[in-house]
């Protein structure tokens, strides 16, 4: 009976032990926790809703949505329709004068030339009928293509970004149409920031092992000096590595001086390696290999001697004994170091715009011209969450096929 | 004992400063766009101003656009102040609210007495902004790379047999589109009215391609002086002002072809919500009265966006060199020149620009 009493307390005691330090362990990784939610997790939500979500027509302007959505497309106008424009758009006007043209803004990107025929709208006075007014103002008010434009922003939840990532538009109506020749160019690039982020990958476990075998097998000294070696690429900011690029391969760079200058080449047939694919192949390898050749290193020097010897000592070749007990040994560097590579690779666009010349523009470089030069940012969130997708994709697929726990980063 | 006593003087002292600066001076960023244009603008009127105000100016560079602004007025965390901003991007800044209205008719008069409403010239006052001065986009080219004939005319820049080389070119559809519809035989007046035609962009571009291959693009003004003096191409186009300097301080040999110049405004806007907006005005007005913006041409060749500058201009900082042949307003320079229509460019920049980027990727 005591017995039992004991235990049930102590069980107590144990149980109240224990949440105390699970509390005390949670209150550690708090700050990380909060630091993680704070710049990651809000920020993915925020993009991924911009991407989708806009209100800023339908908060404002909330009586013309209705009738836009009500309205069949067809031309004259309704003169209800006309009348809920003038008005709200007068309206918001007086809320916000900024309000009109961001609205305009937003009709611009659907059908071009529409701001200067919808900024008159808040400036002049109007009266009924309106129609008239409108068409008065200007005979594009007259014609479906503006109003189609309009009901094409106004809902405040819409999958046209989306759509137009993977270079189709939507049409008012709800079909879908592709978009102009002159302009797709979305899908392309998606598959060259695919082909590059591939070919940067496999450049860097080419040149990664050799020298992760080094750093892990030669003798302290020299291996410390090697590591120092790949290091101080790190140390050193990215801007400067890439110009140095420039400087090392451009037309009258140091490369194709010396070249000339040893008379290897002739001087007006120095080749072209900056401003290409090859330039962006080249800065975009030096930057990323340490990301390949820390994993690698980290698992060989893991590796014991005694393996390959045993293998010799039965017989095997050096090859043999390389590539069927070595190798798979270092499996897990190095696909750590390939998926942290590729991740990287597929986001980059600092170095490849400026190395890269016309080739260099990849998927980002659209999403920051969207960000920085258009301000269309929910047609950069979709681009992104459609990149962020693709990742997590690969993510998984890699998952399933290598496995990550199997994993080692460093 | 002593150490303490010392110690705490020297804190008192340190304390003391910091107290009266906070009560006088203050302190305001201004955002331009770097290279010898910035320090032109540090040296003719941020210099002269924090002497006069005893107000630090803290000034940093970007490459244009109002991402950044929007960014900062969005989230109510200003840190710039004041901006130096291309016209369409004043309007159209003013237009989203990312900049606050400035009052021109409360500028400073004209040394000659002029209202400032008369003394700026047409263009130069927006609801927002304030220019200060007139750049042109222009073609420049590397004259030791041409031995035989030298280009003189837009068309020269797309022939590329006739003057071999690559070509720089800004990567942007504004300016770009314009030269190419020069050089295929439009007069710079009818420029925007083939321009906004289905056909007249492809005409354009149809121009734009014959050359893509040999194209190096640049994005900050510094760049193009820089691949003119690599070798890495033999023309470019390129703000007047970048290839002047060098050309005149270093004897670079570097040649404006005035032919097809693009004139625009550089103004200052001040960003919405500052908390230095009084400050911020201040320096706009000081700025861009008679003599800052006079003497801003001693060090670079852009032209004063007002009237009662123009008999200040003198000489470049060499003490030797004329300025006035420099000027993209000067007559000589004028005969075939374009002003960036601004209204077309609020219209048609998104359609057109997305279509560039795209053909550009391809």
């Amino acid at each position: 009976m005591s017995l039992a009493m004991d235990r049930e307390a102590l069980t107590a005691r144990l149980v109240k032990a224990e949440r105390r330090g699970k509390i005390r362990a949670f209150l550690l990784v708090a700050p990380l926790l909060a630091f993680v939610v704070l710049s990651f997790v809000i920020p993915i939500v925020n993009l991924v809703t911009q991407a989708f979500y806009g209100d800023l027509v339908s908060s404002t302007m909330p009586k013309i949505t209705v009738e836009l959505a009500k309205w069949n497309g067809k031309m004259p106008a309704p003169e209800s329709l006309c009348e809920a424009f003038v008005t709200e758009y007068k309206a918001a006007k007086a809320k916000d004068p900024a309000l009109p043209t961001r609205i305009a803004t937003l009709v611009n990107r659907e059908f071009s030339g529409s701001l200067s025929k919808m900024r008159p709208v808040a400036n002049n006075e109007l009266s009924a009928p309106y129609c008239d007014a409108l068409a008065e103002l200007n005979e594009e008010w007259t014609k479906p293509e503006i109003w189609n434009a309009l009901k094409l922003v106004s809902p405040s939840v819409s999958p046209r970004f989306f759509i137009q990532s993977v270079d189709y538009r939507l049409n008012a109506d709800g079909s879908i149409r592709h978009e102009n020749e002159e302009n797709s160019i979305h899908l392309a690039l998606f598959g060259r920031t695919l082909m590059v982020a591939a070919a940067v990958t496999l450049f860097c476990a080419l040149l990664g092992f050799p020298i992760g075998f080094l750093l892990a097998h030669l003798p302290t000294r020299a291996s410390n000096l090697l590591m120092i070696i790949v290091l101080l690429p790190f140390w050193t900011s990215l801007l400067v590595r890439t110009t140095a690029w420039i400087a090392l391969l451009q037309q009258n760079g140091v490369i194709n001086d010396t070249l000339v200058a040893l008379g290897l080449i002739s001087d007006d047939q120095r080749p072209v390696m900056m401003y290409n694919m090859f330039a962006t192949l080249v800065a975009m390898t030096h930057v990323l290999l340490p990301f390949m050749i820390l994993p690698l290193y980290s698992v060989m020097t893991g590796i014991k001697p005694n393996f390959v010897r045993a293998a010799r000592s039965l017989g095997a070749t050096p090859l043999t004994a390389f590539w069927r007990v070595y190798f798979p040994l270092t499996i897990p560097g190095l696909s750590a170091g390939c998926l942290l590579v590729f991740i990287l690779a597929i986001g980059y666009y600092i170095t490849p715009a400026l190395v890269g010349g016309q080739s260099g523009q990849l998927i980002s470089n659209i999403i920051a011209f969207h960000m920085q030069k258009t301000l269309n940012w929910p047609l950069a969130s979709a681009i992104g969450t459609l990149l962020l997708a693709g990742v997590l994709l690969l993510y998984w697929l890699y998952n399933r096929l290598v496995g990550v726990d199997k994993m080692k980063f460093a | 004992m002593k150490m303490t006593k010392t110690l705490s003087v020297l804190l008192g002292a340190a304390a003391a400063i910091g107290l009266t600066a906070a009560a006088h001076a203050g302190q305001i960023t201004v955002i331009s766009w770097g290279g010898a244009y910035t320090n032109s603008q540090v040296k003719a009127y941020q210099e002269p101003w924090m002497k006069k105000t005893g107000h630090t100016i803290v000034s940093a560079d970007y490459n244009g656009g109002l991402a950044e602004i929007k960014a900062q007025v969005q989230s109510g965390n200003v840190t710039w102040d004041v901006v130096d901003v291309e016209t369409s991007e004043a309007i159209s800044g003013c237009n989203d609210g990312l900049f606050e209205k400035i009052d021109a008719s409360k500028l400073p008069k004209g040394d000659n007495g002029a209202g400032p409403l008369e003394d700026f010239v047409s263009g130069a006052i927006t609801d927002c902004a304030i220019a200060n001065i007139a750049y042109a986009n222009v073609i420049g080219y590397d004259s030791s790379k041409f031995t035989g004939d030298k280009p003189t005319k837009v068309a020269d820049f797309f022939d590329l047999k006739k003057f071999p080389g690559k070509r720089g070119l800004k990567k942007e559809s504004k300016v770009n589109l314009e030269f190419a519809l020069m050089a295929d035989g439009v007069a710079a007046g009818d420029v925007y009215k083939v321009l906004a035609t289905k056909e007249g962009v492809d005409r354009a571009f149809k121009k734009l391609e014959t050359i893509k291959s040999s194209v190096v693009w640049w994005e900050a003004g510094a760049q193009p002086p820089q691949l003119l003096a690599s070798g890495e191409v033999t023309m470019t186009t390129a703000y007047n002002g970048r290839l002047f300097t060098p050309a005149v301080k270093e004897n670079k040999p570097f040649v404006i072809i005035w032919d097809g110049q693009q004139q625009v405004f550089d103004n200052w806007a001040i960003v919405k919500g500052t908390k230095n907006k009084d400050l911020a005005l201040d320096f706009v007005a000081f700025s861009t009265s008679t003599k800052p913006l006079a003497d801003q041409a001693t060090y670079i060749s852009y032209g004063p966006a007002r009237k009662s500058s123009a008999p200040f201009v003198g000489k470049f900082e060499d003490g030797k060199t004329d300025m006035a042949p420099h000027m993209p307003t000067n007559p000589d320079n004028m005969k075939n020149a374009l002003v960036q229509d601004v209204k077309f460019w609020a219209d048609k920049y998104d359609e057109l620009n997305e279509r560039f980027v795209a053909w550009i990727g391809k």
